[in-house]
């Protein structure tokens, strides 16, 4: 018998189309998704050295970062981000790529328009210009993101040199508290190994709390997994998985479905496979969580309040709570629930599919916004945005004073006019508080869907379990 | 890519551990299409005030760190999003070596990629050199890529690890793609099996 593998080894050694002692290993990818942001000196560099695209049929772009989401028939008025997104155009009509352009009906966030296609399937090597390509893991990928160099590198050889990087599974175990996200989850599980506590890792999300979560929820749970210092994050395809790859438009058929179904139950971790870390945690511990820093770690308990310097063991940890406090004008011992907030966005490849915006709407229903707070919506696609409008829920979010948006990254990074401006407090379903992240001066606190829409009703944060 | 072989220069402190790309460069600047001219917005919130004037207290505007090289941060720096043009924008500025006690992964990939040499040293040595960097006038280090040394200008010498096979690449300054297109045969034959499986 075979020693028993995980599934990171199954998928690795499946795709190293070469692999020498004291070399990088050549893996050969599935699938390339590309955006407008970090692909256009990849591109002029295939130019630059007369190259082409090996594989456009495994290479499909769209355009998100940097796109207005305000009405699409009118020109975009920042002209260097028109030029880049032209550039993206331009480039994928002379290399022969995809495009969902912005005025496709599948145009969407790069990582939300991956599954929704069907692209995203288990046991494939993905990659993207994008460090939340983790997301596609939560399908039984292994998918992790890239910088430009290596765009360009894919781009030519529709491979890539990786050095094998180590194992982690991460078990959560149990039923979850009513009101508790996949969103609380994450944010959980980085608190407790810290911003780097994933670094050299590929991180496998398992335990009968994931196995019972949506694919929604599990690629909420794999996108962060890059907030935890890991480059990827995977979860077992199953049942769950095939019933929702099943149909879409660039799923298998016919035979080829059954013959890919009969591969991908072959993927999952054997038992007894070693792993370079483990990590057990009970669901049922996990409360709603409330960043108040400047990094995803620095997470509390709603119920919770903010930490003191103190608090830390760690010189580096104390340094960077202080800055964290200075910037974002919190003082230790505040309590989170007395928090007043300027700004609600629910959005980003973390938390703006369709779940996302039905369990947000239904919080919201039936009520307004708080006067003093300024509420945006903003669908990962635009097939979300189809949905989520045959469903009323545009008129929930509208009737409560909420702005509901065209598809796109907006203000998870505010490439776009979507900005925070200086010394705004927000509530974000996004994944990332870094400074300035939404805005110069703007202070994130990063939530669930669900907690976001309450802190906008509230004009503060609340306790989603006492919601009613 | 310029190979990197030994290097001597002017090193600055960045007392701080987490920096994250979205610090190193700022995302109103990711919308040009060019890989060249991404030094002037380096850190560009901490260095500059709003109205555009230099930020007297960010350590790379004391006079003294003009012309610095070699950066000394604090641990897993280079973290959050993968944008290349975070070493763009620190090797245009000037730098060729970053001293931390770990950083991010793709981060370091990046920092390969473009001829820039990430060098990992223990926390307390790490804050040794930033100190030193801190107190000392014109405090350089030489940094010898095949021996995998710092030193000090007192000759005190710190080792650091090193990928065999990324030490290869930066010595010679080798091109990946190039490297990797050298087995073009053994790609066609596996994307020739690969191609037959259902999905
Ligand atoms: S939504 Fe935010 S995190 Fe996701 S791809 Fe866009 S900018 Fe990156």
């Amino acid at each position: 018998m075979n020693a028993p593998r995980t599934m990171f080894e199954k998928i690795w050694s499946s795709h190293a189309v070469r692999e020498e002692p004291d070399e990088a290993a050549i893996l050969y990818i599935d699938l390339h998704l590309v955006h407008e942001v970090t692909s256009p000196q990849a591109f002029e560099g295939l130019r630059m050295s007369g190259r082409k695209v090996r594989r456009p049929d495994k290479t499909f772009a769209t355009m998100d970062h940097n796109v207005p989401t305000s009405d699409r028939s009118l020109p975009i008025l920042d002209q260097i981000a028109a030029k880049q997104i032209e550039t993206l155009e331009t480039n994928c009509r002379e290399f022969g790529v995809t495009l969902y352009d912005l005025n496709s009906p599948d145009q969407g966030i790069v990582h939300v328009i991956g599954p929704e296609l069907g692209l995203t399937q288990p046991g494939r090597t993905i990659v993207c210009g994008d460090s939340h390509t983790s997301t596609h893991g939560a399908f039984g990928a292994l998918a992790f993101g890239i910088g430009t160099s290596e765009v360009e590198h894919v781009l030519a050889t529709q491979c890539l040199q990786q050095q094998r990087p180590k194992t982690f599974r991460i078990a959560i175990e149990g039923g979850l508290q009513e009101g508790v996200t996949a969103k609380d989850i994450i944010l959980n599980i980085i608190r407790r190994i810290g911003t780097a506590g994933g670094a050299g890792h590929v991180i496998e999300y398992a335990g009968s709390t994931i196995r019972a979560l949506s694919m929604e929820q599990r690629m909420t749970v794999c996108n962060m997994s890059i907030e935890g210092g890991a480059r990827a994050g995977m979860i077992a395809p199953d049942e769950t998985t095939y019933a929702y790859l099943e149909g879409r438009r660039f799923s298998p058929k016919g035979a080829d479905w059954d013959a890919a179904v009969e591969y991908w139950k072959t993927l999952p971790s054997d038992d007894g496979a070693d792993w370079d870390a483990e990590l057990e945690i009970d669901a049922a511990e996990i409360a709603p969580q409330v960043t108040w820093g400047v990094n995803p770690g620095q997470t509390v308990d709603v119920g919770g309040a903010v930490p003191s310097p103190d608090d830390f063991d760690n010189p580096d940890d104390q340094k960077t709570a202080e800055r964290a406090l200075e910037y974002m004008d919190l003082t230790p011992g505040q309590q989170i629930t007395d928090l007043k907030l300027d700004r609600v966005f629910i959005g980003s490849c973390t938390n703006s599919r369709i779940s996302d915006l039905r369990a947000a709407a239904n919080v919201v229903k039936g009520r307004k916004a708080n006067a003093d707070v300024r509420a945006m919506v903003v669908p990962g696609s635009q097939a979300v945005k189809r949905q989520a409008e045959a469903e009323g829920l545009d008129a929930v979010f509208r009737d409560a004073g909420f702005d509901w948006r065209e598809s796109g990254c907006s203000m998870c990074l505010g490439m776009n006019p979507d900005t925070l401006a200086p010394g705004e407090r927000c509530a974000s379903s996004s994944n990332r508080n870094f400074e300035g992240r939404q805005g110069k001066g703007g202070r994130t606190h990063l939530v669930s869907p669900e907690m976001a829409a309450a802190a906008a009703i509230a004009g503060r944060f609340v306790d989603i379990r006492s919601w009613s | 890519m310029e190979p990197f072989v030994e290097h001597t220069g002017l090193a600055a402190p960045l007392d701080a551990a987490n920096i994250d790309t979205d610090q190193i460069i700022p995302k109103q600047f990711l919308k040009r299409i060019e890989r060249a001219g991404f030094g002037q917005f380096l850190f560009f919130d901490w260095r500059f005030k709003d109205d555009g004037s230099e930020n007297p207290d960010f350590s790379l505007n004391e006079p003294q760190y003009r012309g610095a090289s070699i950066l000394i941060a604090g641990a897993n720096f280079g973290c959050g999003s993968s944008r290349e043009h975070a070493p763009w924008a620190l090797l245009d500025y000037g730098f060729r070596v970053l001293i931390a006690p770990s950083f991010a992964d793709i981060f370091r990939s990046n920092c390969y990629k473009n001829g820039i040499l990430p060098i990992e040293l223990s926390s307390e040595d790490a804050a040794r050199l930033r100190r030193q960097a801190e107190t000392r006038d014109g405090f350089q280090l030489t940094v010898n890529l095949p021996k995998q040394t710092v030193s000090d200008p007192d000759g005190k010498t710190y080792s650091f690890e090193m990928d065999s096979f990324r030490k290869e690449f930066l010595l010679k300054g080798l091109d990946d793609i190039g490297w990797t297109l050298q087995y073009e045969r053994d790609i066609a034959e596996y994307e020739k099996k690969r191609d037959a499986l259902p999905t």
